[in-house]
């Protein structure tokens, strides 16, 4: 156990560990000190001074977010001189701000409006400098940049550098041309930007959001001569009730669809349906990689093979290890899955010409948005994917539809395509992706169940940064025997900054893993940029424990046991791999520029 | 001169070449005895700041770490000062050696002249000392190095911390402190970072003696110190002197008979009117010494054709583009301060708006990260408070 250090704070003794910094001394005292540049998941800067307290002894307040407790440290955090600093503070960051509020996405949820509120700044005493000089960024099809909204608190670079090891925003310029900037302040969707959307997630203001489509759903829905088939991806059915007022975590699967239904969207499917698929093609392609590269020979598709569900991450791949770009599995992720077969085999199934269906996809992700706008994601002959929303966006629709979310009752899934296993719930969190191909694969090598309890495994869950598991195959059914006794190395890495680690080691032959998940988001989906804000790692504790908690409740929780996955490899898609399937449920991979 | 009792000194530029004798007679000494010398000096840091160095050093030599650091601050920013540039140009060995000692002192092995960019004309000059100056230290068995590392041109990279960001390959940003550099400086290592001239003094100290130091200036502002004097002034350029003179003594030698303000310690210092010029004294505030007012050695003097109005704005003008922008009371708040002269003295803004502008330096004095958000105040305050009526009319 470290050093105890007792200190007083506004006369209530407290006593913590060294190293501690007043701020998190103070919460330990339910003390709240308003913090803006400050985020759990990021390192400390100290620059916004929004947290200054008062140090007795000290000529200069400090900030409480940088500044360690010391032994027999006298604090104030709420001294007249405190607060009149504070104010002060906030009515300067307001005087550079485009404090429009009334026309901002971010309106209602806005660290810096909560404080103009709290601090009642209801006089604008300092000189507007908010010039009205700023471009806004509108480029990109995942994130909008909006620099008159921007406190320059530098979360987003943290985030960016730090957390994801991205880079693509960076500190420009000094003084009162001090911004956040890109490469030779190039519209976002021209540099390194993966669109993972944590920027957005982190930011404070509405300096960075989403490129919403909502008025676009809106108008499809409107439309009586339009089909308008929505999907939702696992994570958000853990995240939407947040936005919606409920608790972190709480599970609204039923109340989803039942909102879904009310919007108008004619048919409410499943994400997951596609997850589950994305194991049959994924687990497949796995065993032939291992098969040719084990026994034939072939390195032509080599080993370790990654996950490419995550289009951050397939982004990031493509800027970062263009050399390794074999090494990513070629299926498309679970939405390019189900939008090019909305457009096929659904749309054939229930007769409607393709032409007129219209496929929205509701993700956790802002990466979504740039996946479904890649020009070789139109397979079925059509976009396959029209308009992506995030978890926020869809929460927005609901409210603008007045619709009472708390209260719904819950509903099921329209069919076809609507019904999921275990296995593809938990693909919305990290690790989730590996634990499901494993149930699979598993089963499909040895005709056995894979040998963790409950189908659990374990190893490769949690929020740790890059993890690893090694499952041994034994007993293996007569057309694998070239697997027998052998190790399958899996590592599980979430965040971009873990995922350069993983790959770079695995560049350098220093690991010999044959299996990798990434996802580029910390905690996987359900962490993801779409998310509701604020997510930090209490928040994704809930919301992962809903996730398995999901997985647990369900009958079916092995994909190959998904009775419309075998019903449409039947009907449509023949075998995993097969003509078909290469055709509508792979794509490939392409160098990108590196600034 | 010589009618007051605090007078002129020669001793940085004194040209005395016997680097060999003093680097021999420095490694021959214990450490502790070479802090105790350092600490009896009474030498404060000649950037401004006035961190008593020996204390510096002692820290330094006690923090932990497998590798330490000495740096020369050579990035020289601070408009109206010009000294180091020829510290640098006229008795580098002095400060090689100086930084030499440091090094055998805390335990560093490498040394590093952070030199301002434009100074970069000095470098070949200088990088032919510090070969030869190897040469010496190879012959007294101290594999002590120094390299000369160019900065980019900004104000802010004098800034210690800002300076090893800004060495480390990073943009130019203040640390938080907590921790100093003499635990986590450079690379995470502990580090004693120094302006020129100190080095040079430690030189001076380290040749004859805490007490000769000493027993120039005044309580607590010990020893002689080189002023860049400039503005209007019949004899504008670089002077040693004791600490503690008193402004009008100063004024009496180096003004122009008209002298109506000096500005001690350039933008980042104060404006003392002609009223004060008996009261204060130049030095570091202590216990005994009065209104004293510290200083990296600039020293601007103003005649009654100037307009205290235009000075302000100058400086202003020159914090607006120099802070790093990173902290919300330094970015915002310089911007707010300039315009908001420019639009008292447009009529835009009624006078008392400097009242509030006066009360917003406090909070920038308060709640500023590093020393430039913080000194903004002093010249402002100063300028406002005693020639209010020029920002108006």
């Amino acid at each position: 156990m470290s050093k105890m250090v007792n200190l007083k704070i506004n006369g209530i003794d407290v006593s913590v560990e060294a190293g501690t910094t007043i701020l998190q001394a103070a919460e330990k005292l339910k003390i709240k000190i308003p913090v803006l540049c400050y985020h759990k998941d990021l390192c400390i800067a100290g620059n916004c001074r929004v947290c200054v307290v008062e140090v007795v002894g000290s000529r200069k307040l400090v900030a409480a977010c940088a500044t360690p407790v010391s032994e027999g440290l006298e604090i104030h955090t709420n001294s007249l001189m405190v607060r009149n600093a504070r104010k002060d503070i906030i009515e300067l960051l307001l005087s550079e701000h485009n404090a429009d509020c009334t026309k901002c996405y971010r309106n209602g949820n806005c660290e810096l409006q909560d404080l103009a509120a709290e601090y009642k700044i209801t006089n604008q005493d300092f000189l507007d400098l908010a010039h009205g000089a700023y471009t806004i960024d509108d480029l990109s099809p995942s994130i909008i940049k909006d620099d008159s909204r921007c406190i320059r608190c530098q979360r987003c670079v943290r985030t960016c550098s730090e957390m994801q090891s991205v880079g693509a925003l960076s500190v420009a310029n000094k003084g009162s041309e001090m911004k956040i900037s890109t490469f030779f302040d190039r519209p976002m969707r021209e540099v390194v930007c993966t669109n993972c959307g944590q920027c957005v997630i982190h930011c404070p203001t509405g300096a960075l959001i989403e490129k919403t489509y909502i008025e676009r759903v809106w108008d499809a829905i409107a439309d009586p001569n339009k089909h308008v088939v929505v999907q939702t991806a696992p994570a958000v059915r853990i995240g939407l009730g947040e936005e919606l007022e409920l608790d972190a975590g709480e599970r609204v699967t039923g109340k989803m669809v039942s909102a879904l239904k009310r919007l108008g969207f004619d048919s409410v499917l499943d994400t997951d349906f596609t997850a589950d698929l994305t194991i049959m093609e994924e687990g497949t392609e796995l065993l032939h990689r291992l098969k040719a590269n084990l026994v034939e020979g072939d390195h032509s598709e080599p080993l370790p093979m990654t996950t490419s569900c995550s289009p951050g991450w397939v982004k990031f791949f493509e800027h970062t290890f263009p050399e390794m770009l074999d090494n990513m599995s070629t299926c498309k992720s679970p939405q390019q899955m189900f939008g090019s077969l909305a457009k096929t085999y659904y749309a054939k199934k229930i007769d409607v010409d393709p032409e007129n269906i219209v496929s929205v996809s509701v993700m956790p992700c802002t990466a979504k948005k740039f996946e479904a706008d890649r020009p070789e994601m139109r397979d079925s002959g059509y976009k396959d994917v029209d308009y992506v929303l995030t978890t926020r966006e869809l929460a927005v629709m609901i409210m603008q539809a007045g619709i009472q979310f708390a209260d719904l009752p819950d509903e099921k899934y329209d069919s076809i395509m609507g019904k999921s296993s275990g296995a593809a719930v938990i693909f919305g969190a990290t690790g989730g992706v590996m634990e499901a191909a494993l149930r699979t694969a598993y089963e499909l090598v040895t005709g056995r169940e894979v040998p963790f309890e409950n189908l659990n495994i374990e190893p490769v869950r949690g929020l740790d940064g890059v993890r690893e598991a090694t499952v041994k195959i034994e007993d293996v059914l007569p057309d694998w025997k070239f697997l027998e006794g052998a190790e399958l190395k899996c590592c599980v890495a979430h965040g971009l900054a873990n995922a350069r680690n993983v790959m770079e080691k695995v560049k350098n032959g220093e690991v010999d893993y044959h299996f990798i998940e990434i996802m580029a988001c910390p905690g996987g989906c359900l962490g993801g940029g779409g998310q509701p804000i604020p997510t930090n790692d209490a928040i994704r504790q809930k919301r992962m424990k809903a996730i398995y908690d999901e997985d647990l409740s369900l009958a079916v929780r092995k994909s190959h046991e998904n009775p419309e996955i075998v019903q449409i490899y039947k009907e449509f898609l023949g075998e995993p791999l097969g003509k078909q399937s290469h055709k509508l449920l792979h794509t490939e991979y392409f160098e990108r520029q590196r600034y | 001169m010589g009618k007051h009792m605090l007078k002129r000194i020669d001793l940085i530029f004194k040209n005395e070449h016997d680097t060999d004798a003093i680097l021999q007679k420095i490694f021959k000494r214990s450490n502790e005895d070479l802090i105790n010398d350092l600490i009896g000096s009474g030498l404060k840091g000649r950037g401004g700041a006035g961190f008593p160095t020996g204390l510096k050093w002692k820290l330094t030599s006690e923090a932990e770490g497998d590798e330490k650091y000495v740096i020369c601050n050579a990035d020289e920013g601070e408009p109206g000062t010009f000294k180091d540039r020829e510290i640098l140009s006229q008795v580098p060995h002095k400060v090689l050696t100086g930084m030499a000692a440091c090094g055998r002192i805390i335990g560093a092995k490498k040394g590093f002249i952070y030199l301002r960019g434009e100074y970069n004309f000095l470098k070949p000059d200088l990088q032919k000392e510090i070969d030869n100056f190897h040469t010496t230290l190879k012959s007294l068995k101290s594999d002590f190095r120094i390299e000369i590392f160019s900065g980019s041109g900004a104000y802010i990279c004098g800034e210690e911390s800002s300076l090893m960001e800004s060495m480390e390959g990073r943009r130019g940003e203040p640390r938080n402190k907590p921790p100093f550099p003499t635990e986590i400086g450079y690379l995470g290592k502990p580090t004693v970072i120094n302006n020129v001239e100190t080095l040079a003094h430690a030189w001076t100290i380290f040749k004859y003696g805490p007490k000769k130091f000493r027993d120039l200036g005044v309580q607590d502002s010990r020893g002689s110190k080189l002023f860049s004097v400039s503005g209007d002034t019949p004899v504008a350029g670089i002077y040693e002197l004791e600490l503690g003179m008193s402004l009008q003594d100063f004024v009496d030698d180096f003004g122009d008979g008209d002298t109506k303000a000096v500005q001690v310690g350039g933008a980042a210092g104060f404006c003392v009117p002609r009223k004060k010029f008996r009261e204060t004294a130049i030095g570091y505030q202590g216990k005994l010494t009065g209104i004293s007012l510290p200083t990296g050695g600039s020293m601007m003097l103003f005649n009654s054709s100037r307009s205290m109005y235009n000075v302000l704005k100058n400086y202003l003008e020159f914090f607006e583009e120099e802070s790093c922008g990173q902290c919300t009371p330094c970015r915002v708040g310089c911007q707010q301060l300039l315009e908001g002269v420019e639009a008292v003295k447009r009529g835009d803004k009624p006078h008392h708006y400097l009242d509030k502008l006066m009360r917003l330096t406090e909070t920038m004095k308060l709640t500023a990260k590093c020393g430039l958000g913080q000194s903004v105040a002093n010249s402002f305050s100063s300028i406002v408070e005693n020639f209010r009526e020029e920002m108006i009319y």
